[in-house]
């Protein structure tokens, strides 16, 4: 593409009235943009300095570091904390680990590999709340599916109550998000598989590289790229979970689910006290925001577009 | 003696799909068949895997008013169509609007244009609750709370961004001589857009478009704290209103599933080879 750099006198004009013409063009996505993200976000921080009572005519008084400081010292904040991070590690370790043996199973062409890639559109379009009421409805202590399936293999001999147990919720949570979640990394990844070189793959089996270590020494390494942008994507949606947590547990059992984003929620919604959501909301948004720096160095090269 | 071996090969590479299929469908089949039970059926121990006396009952209650004698709230379907309004002009919004964006972004150079692009996708990384405090009280203010109008101009917030990353990834593999002997023949920049990389782009654009329409389905934690009545109340607050203080009606929720999730499942199934290229063009619907 054209460089700034020694462009003939007649058309310096025409570069002109592009520029002209690029911002009119970009004015409208703009200006929503900055209205529905970079003044809220603004805002939010402004009012995280404050105590305000969630209603309009509420007054706010000014506390400085107060909110941040009184979350740091609570308990319940760093339990949630901690929460979160089991939530977006576990699931996103078993997302890549189960999306990646898939995506190598699409590739070695088992038979039906064509319509096992097309069925697996099906869980990742399935709208988050739909996917949680499913499953909430299968984790039923009375009549779910789980019990059932479980107690007609013998399995077990009484049926469980699987989310009033504090120890099983959120692992049960994170499986009803693997099912909406896997299917994405696995399509993400199944294309960058059919993307590689067949001939390093070849040149390796002929040197007498077993599979695994074809597998682990070759197409790892190549697949890299896409790995990362998985974990990235799922990384910042996983640590901002709210839609599944709110369907399938609404935080219970004994908060045991409750997780920054529902924190947050609660916070500014429940508890009437948005100057810590707007605390806590901010906490979520460097993190996620800190990720998206990594995420950006990483797929965004100027060099291309410029 | 590489045939018997080949087989084997082919089987046990066979019989590892089954639990993929299985984890994909069985909690589907799951949710169908619920959807289809009565009452009484849904409440057996153990469960009726396939419903004895199949009915169509949850759905007519939750869609036709006045059709049942059940205490199901007849307010779903109210709900979906509030989803297909929002969605579609959340969706034609950004389409138009992003589509100009992402071409000035991608192929005009001027001096700003790398960080209103960075810009541009760090906004897909803020997550909606850092926004919703300002966003609620604004438009308390100026009474759009349970009004159509306030989804579609939050769900630009993220919708927005990303349709303009996705558009610019399509944009930028439109071969830049193309433009170049267009501009040489004395087309203008908007005749370049229109004329030029727009059909070319026709691919990405529906790629585009069907992920747009997917997310803004998808949507559910503005839409929980905008509306709760049925002048905008979308499906995924209806399904989860299905979720009473005392007690789940689950022939609600289990129909009102099914009914939600046709709409993105069919549009996802149909325009499916364009879902892998925008995934990776896009990535951002988890």
């Amino acid at each position: 593409m054209e460089k700034s750099i020694g462009i003939p006198k007649r058309r310096r004009t025409l570069r002109d009235q592009d520029v002209r013409i690029a911002w009119f063009l970009i004015a409208p996505s703009l200006l929503i943009i900055l209205g529905v993200t970079l003044w809220p976000i603004i805002y939010t921080f402004i009012l995280s300095f404050f105590v305000a009572p969630t209603g309009i005519n509420q007054a706010r008084t000014f506390v400085g570091f107060g909110n941040y400081l009184s979350m740091l010292r609570d308990q319940a904040f760093w339990d949630t904390v901690k929460r979160t991070l089991y939530f977006t590690t576990v699931s996103v370790t078993l997302e890549l680990i189960i999306g990646l043996a898939i995506a190598q199973l699409i590739h070695s062409r088992p038979w039906s590999w064509k319509f096992l890639r097309f069925a697996l559109i099906i869980p990742w379009a399935v709208p988050t709340i739909v996917n949680g009421a499913m499953w909430r409805w299968i984790y039923s202590a009375d009549f779910g599916a789980l019990n059932g399936i479980l107690f007609q293999l013998g399995l077990i001999k009484h049926y469980i109550p699987w989310l009033t147990k504090p120890d099983t919720a959120m692992n049960l949570v994170i499986v009803a998000d693997l099912w909406h979640t896997v299917p994405f990394v696995a399509l993400i990844l199944q294309a960058a598989l059919a993307g590689l070189p067949e001939e390093l793959n070849e040149a390796a089996a002929v040197d007498g590289a077993n599979a695994l270590q074809r597998f682990w020494f070759i197409r790892l390494p190549l697949l890299r790229p896409a790995i990362l942008v998985a974990l990235i994507v799922r990384t910042v949606e996983a640590f901002r979970v709210f839609d599944i947590v709110y369907i399938i547990t609404g935080g219970g059992p004994a908060n045991s689910t409750i997780t920054i984003s529902y924190l947050t929620y609660l916070f500014s919604f429940s508890y009437g006290k948005q100057g810590t959501g707007a605390a806590l909301s901010f906490i979520i948004s460097i993190f996620t925001i800190t990720m998206a720096i990594f995420y950006i160095r990483f797929l965004y090269r100027p060099e291309e577009t410029q | 003696m590489k045939k018997p071996r080949k087989l084997l090969r082919e089987l046990g590479l066979f019989l590892l799909t089954i639990p993929v299929y299985l984890f994909i469908f069985l909690p589907l089949l799951w949710l169908f068949s619920a959807s289809l039970s009565n009452q009484v059926e849904l409440f057996t121990v153990p469960p009726h895997w396939i419903p004895q006396h199949p009915t169509l009952q949850n759905y007519l209650d939750i869609i036709f008013p006045g059709m049942a004698a059940s205490s199901v709230p007849r307010t779903f379907a109210v709900a979906l169509l509030n989803s297909i309004k929002i969605a579609s002009a959340v969706t034609l919004i950004c389409i138009l609007l992003g589509s100009l964006a992402a071409y000035a972004l991608m192929r005009i150079p001027f001096k700003v244009n790398s960080m209103i692009f960075i810009g541009i996708l760090g906004t897909r990384m803020i997550p909606e609750v850092s926004l919703i405090i300002p966003l609620f009280i604004v438009a308390s203010r100026l009474d759009l709370i349970n009004k159509p109008i306030v989804l579609i101009i939050t769900y630009m917030s993220f919708a927005l961004p990303y349709a303009i990353w996705m558009m610019a990834s399509f944009f930028q593999s439109v071969p830049i001589e193309l433009e170049e002997a267009a501009r040489l023949d004395g087309c203008s920049r908007l005749g370049i857009l229109f004329r030029i990389v727009i059909p070319i782009s026709i691919p990405g654009i529906i790629s585009t478009t069907m992920f747009v329409f997917l997310v803004a389905w998808d949507e559910f934690f503005y839409a929980l704290i905008f509306t709760s009545t049925l002048a905008a109340k979308t499906a995924p607050v209806a399904i989860a209103e299905f979720i009473g203080r005392y007690a789940v009606n689950v022939n609600g929720m289990m129909a009102g599933g099914i009914l939600a999730m046709l709409p993105p499942v069919i549009l996802a199934l149909i325009f499916q080879r364009y879902i892998v290229s925008g995934m990776t063009a896009g990535a951002v619907k988890g």
